[in-house]
């Protein structure tokens, strides 16, 4: 689980660069839907807004929300997860991003987990 | 020898298809025959001949009764499958439901000459109001999730009807599916909120969810993990507080018959499903009968017609100003209806509260000789239903609850519902039904026991199960990316009957 990212007690992770933060879930998440299918994502533009749903993640076994752990505007959409869904289950941290979001208030940031502390919440789901 | 596995490897209809081979021979018509052509739009008209298999009358019945071969079903083996009732359903009923008077009605027949149906309708309405505690029954929705659409519609009817814009419905995180799924399509925004540690809805959460915007709580109870929401009373009060309705699944009503009434614990709607706790057949897609009660507040917008009782007959009544309209074409699946009449007169008060009981006593019976084996999230009485979880095999041998069911299909029972509820890792649900003996339960334990016993001792086993089904394990993940649907020969074979001449 990379040390310098910022976790959702939804299983969402959030990565800053360069003033703009990158949006996945994690591992663990991946690994509990087991084979993803599809991903539904906003389009370019489209406002989310902090732990609101922004899009659906569908595996063989269950469909999710997908929740946003920051409010702002979405500028890019990973395009690749329309015809390689997988790449969410192979590389979450990173191939399998999902969408890029301009922060409103960076912040909000502070409002998610550390490493640490989603590796114990994980740890009590588990 | 044949060259095929008749076990493992049948051929689609299609492929059994010859040019020329016929079922059966039809005499000419005695009648002046006019051509297709006359009668018929030219654009309409195939060019060429629909590419039927043309097989003989013993292909046709060693075909399909080899595919009824692949079937499992309940005069075969034990349904435990959580949440979905499969229990057995007395063939007399069938009988019931055909005869002549009833399977020969049509829609259309005036009213006064259906008095017998009509009043098969309106008698069953009182009784399952009676067994609901609710007001009034609808049979029109078509199954559990159409009903609760109707449902919902009604509320939303309701709430129109006093000028007020709720806006969201509260569902819990153990619910049923289709309960967002028919909030949101009922235009509702929709809340979760979490279950408690005792696998209860958690009253605080539930307590700070609710203002005056919430049009109504979905509730599931007994809930999916088998569970009797203990508060039920204090959860319709923080509801009905606000002004929200109480809208309950009634999926589980196995659980309750003649015990306890959904209207005395506060719903103001629920479904009843017929096809699982009134013996109708169940599964393979229906059909289905999604009765709906309400109480008296929310009469009005019952859909049309209703059946009402005028002097000594019944009629249909479409004059209701009020009502959300009509849901379905005609009276909903009618001997559905039948067959629910004839369980509830057949059984009796006593009969169905033996039926609750029992069901819940063979739940609690399997889950305690199961507990040991395997993991118990919410270790409380169950209901008519409960929920194990798979993790501690997970973790100590690889072995997933998939992998778990599939190989219980080897010791000749049907998988249990797995992976639900999502509030539970690794789940594994478990609903024996009242219909099933000691014996069976028994055999069904032991099968389970034996499989967690392979989890540790032979795992490869278990990962690589079934092996004793006609298919082993099917590619998931292109069955849910590219799913076949549809046959289509390949581009090097003839179409069957192409290339002759319109008959």
């Amino acid at each position: 689980m990379p040390p310098d990212l910022r976790y959702s007690r939804e299983h969402e992770w959030a990565r800053v660069e360069k003033g703009r933060v990158r949006v996945g879930i994690t591992r663990y998440a991946a690994d509990r839907l087991t084979d993803v299918v599809y991903v539904e994502l906003p389009a370019p533009g489209t406002r989310v807004s902090f732990m609101q749903p922004f899009g659906v993640v569908e595996s063989v076994k269950a469909a999710s929300d997908l929740y946003a752990p920051v409010s702002g505007t979405v500028v890019e959409v990973n395009a690749a997860l329309r015809e390689r869904p997988e790449l969410v289950n192979a590389d979450p941290y990173g191939e399998g991003w999902m969408i890029v979001v301009v922060p409103d208030d960076p912040g909000e940031l502070d409002r998610l987990l550390s490493a640490d502390d989603y590796a114990r919440l994980v740890g009590e789901e588990g | 020898m044949s060259a095929r596995d008749p076990r493992r490897d049948m051929p689609l209809i299609f492929e059994l298809s010859t040019p020329g081979r016929l079922g059966c021979a039809l005499p000419d018509p005695d009648v002046p025959v006019r051509p297709v052509a006359e009668r018929v739009p030219a654009h309409l008209l195939r060019e060429t001949p629909p590419a039927l298999p043309e097989v003989s009358e013993l292909d046709v019945v060693r075909h399909y009764t080899r595919l009824s071969h692949r079937n499992f079903s309940i005069d075969e083996g034990m349904y435990p499958l959580g949440s979905c009732t499969m229990k057995y359903n007395p063939k007399i009923h069938e009988d019931l439901a055909r005869l002549p008077g009833f399977c020969r009605v049509h829609p259309y027949t005036p009213p006064e000459h259906v008095q017998g149906a009509l009043r098969l309708m309106w008698e069953l309405e009182r009784l399952l109001a009676e067994i609901s505690g609710m007001d009034r029954v609808t049979f029109h929705p078509a199954a559990g999730a159409h009903g609760e659409l109707v449902g919902m519609l009604m509320i939303r009817a309701y709430f129109r009807s006093r000028g007020e814009a709720r806006t969201r419905v509260i569902v819990p995180d153990s619910a049923h599916g289709t309960n967002p799924a028919t909030a949101a399509m009922c235009g509702y925004q929709v809340v979760t909120v979490r279950s408690d540690a005792r696998g209860n809805l958690d009253v605080g959460a539930l307590r700070d969810a609710m203002d005056e915007s919430v049009a109504a709580l979905m509730l599931t109870n007994p809930n999916t993990l088998g569970l009797f929401e203990e508060r039920i009373l204090e959860i319709a009060e923080v509801v009905h507080s606000r002004g929200g309705q109480m809208y309950l699944d009634g999926a589980n009503f196995n659980a309750m018959l003649g015990v306890t009434r959904p209207g005395d614990q506060g719903f103001d709607v629920m479904h009843m499903n017929l096809h699982k706790t009134f013996s109708t057949p169940h599964g393979g897609g229906g059909p289905g009968a999604g009765a709906v009660g309400v109480k008296a507040h929310l009469v009005p917008f019952l859909p049309v017609p209703t059946v009402e009782r005028r002097g000594d007959g019944f009629v249909l009544d479409e004059d209701r100003p009020q009502s959300v309209g009509r849901v379905r074409a005609f009276y909903g699946n009618f001997a559905n209806l039948v067959r629910a009449y004839a369980y509830i007169r057949s059984l009796g008060a006593a009969g169905l509260r033996q039926v609750a009981e029992t069901a819940v006593l063979n739940a609690n019976y399997l889950a305690a000789r199961l507990r040991e084996h395997f993991d118990v999230p919410y270790p409380r009485r169950c209901m008519h239903e409960f929920v194990l979880s798979g993790a501690r095999q997970k973790r100590l041998y690889g072995v997933a609850t998939r992998d778990m069911a599939k190989r219980i299909l080897d010791y000749g029972f049907h998988a249990p519902t797995v992976y639900f509820p999502l509030i539970v890792e690794e789940a594994i649900m478990i609903e024996p039904t009242e219909t099933e003996s000691k014996r069976t339960l028994d055999e069904f334990a032991e099968a389970l026991i034996a499989v967690a016993r392979e989890a540790r001792d032979t795992p490869d086993v278990v990962r690589t199960a079934p092996h004793t089904t006609p298919v082993r394990r099917l590619d998931e993940v292109r069955a849910a990316r590219q799913p076949d649907l549809r046959w289509r020969p390949r581009r090097d074979e003839p179409v069957p009957g192409a290339g002759r001449d319109r008959p």
